[in-house]
């Protein structure tokens, strides 16, 4: 009986376990929707892998509040961005931007996939060198197939 | 005898990236602060609240500004270096109390000395936010023309102040 219980109660964990953002003060929704959009495109520091928006460290909610009263003050998201970068380097942004030591970064890819398929190219070039097509005549063509359909 | 080489030669290669990859730290941010002037701001003083602390005042010195906290763990490790730095007065130490309570920062310089000239308050983290400060503790050199010249994140060690802080605090003492 216990056991039945502990498992009806566990089965019902769930129904209590709500993931929600981050939550702050709303004063003016659409200044705050404003700032949970900027907030998405920002890296919270402590926590490197969540965005601003999300995350529930303290400085998350400080650099938010920062935000928030600085949207409030009528700066623009580039502007706000701008500080923010000022502050803590380009790591803050969740788009490296485009600069001359993130060139390896945007474009390492795409060049790892040039060199495969170059050196694919050059791997069947060569095998169609080393192992030149035959031409069967007809009767061996016969013969092949009935050998290659013989199960069935 | 080539089939063997180009595999083995990316393998080192990928192995080597790994290997220093390893010994990076991916929370340490460079900050973008160095070489930059210190922020500007004015907060009251931990001690004497009516009393105001600016960086400004430091003009012609060089310093440190340590940011510190009673709820931050690490800072208890380097808090014994800095309390004996600060006895063989080789650089003025300034604190800025990040985000605590007065109380309880007042009770921890108690407890473990206070190696600060003086702290500065602030309770709510702006000042934090503007030094781009998100893991506390954290340590800035400042030269006498009030610009960063180097950032500690995380606790000062005896390493980092042997082979870093104070050969950098003697060179910036000449200049």
């Amino acid at each position: 009986m216990m056991k039945w219980m502990a498992i009806l109660m566990l089965g019902l964990l769930p129904l209590f376990a709500h993931a929600g953002e981050a939550k702050d003060m709303a004063a003016d929704p659409v200044l705050e929707k404003r700032m949970i959009g900027l907030a998405e495109k920002l890296r919270c520091l402590v926590c490197q892998n969540e965005s601003l928006a999300s995350s529930h460290a303290e400085l998350a909610e400080d650099l938010r509040r920062e935000v928030r009263e600085q949207m409030a003050q009528g700066k623009d998201d580039q502007q706000i961005i701008d500080y923010l970068v000022s502050r803590y380097g380009d790591f803050v942004l969740y788009d490296p931007p485009m600069k001359s030591y993130t060139v390896l970064l945007w474009f390492g890819p795409f060049a790892l996939l040039l060199i495969g398929v170059g050196v694919l190219m050059f791997q069947l070039r060569k095998r169609k060198q080393t192992v030149p097509e035959v031409h069967l005549s007809e009767e061996a063509q016969k013969r092949a197939a009935a050998l290659l359909n013989e199960d069935k | 005898m080539n089939r063997f080489i180009w595999p083995l030669v990316i393998f080192l290669v990928l192995a080597g990236f790994l290997f220093v990859g390893l010994g990076l730290n991916p929370r340490e941010v460079p900050s973008p602060l160095i070489d930059k002037p210190a922020p500007a701001f004015a907060l009251p003083q931990l001690h004497e609240p009516k009393k105001v602390f600016s960086p400004q005042d430091m003009k012609g010195k060089v310093w440190l500004l340590n940011v510190w906290a009673s709820w931050c763990v690490s800072c208890r490790e380097e808090h014994p270096l800095l309390v004996s730095l600060a006895e063989q007065k080789i650089v003025p130490i300034y604190g800025l109390n990040y985000k605590d309570k007065r109380e309880d920062a007042l009770m921890w310089l108690v407890r473990g000395g206070d190696p600060y000239v003086l702290s500065a308050a602030d309770v709510e983290g702006r000042i934090g936010i503007d030094y781009g400060v998100y893991g506390v503790p954290e340590s800035y050199v400042i030269d006498k023309q009030g610009v960063i010249r180097y950032k500690q994140i995380g606790p000062v060690t005896s390493q980092s102040l042997r082979e870093t802080i104070l050969p950098l605090i003697a060179q910036l003492e000449k200049e």
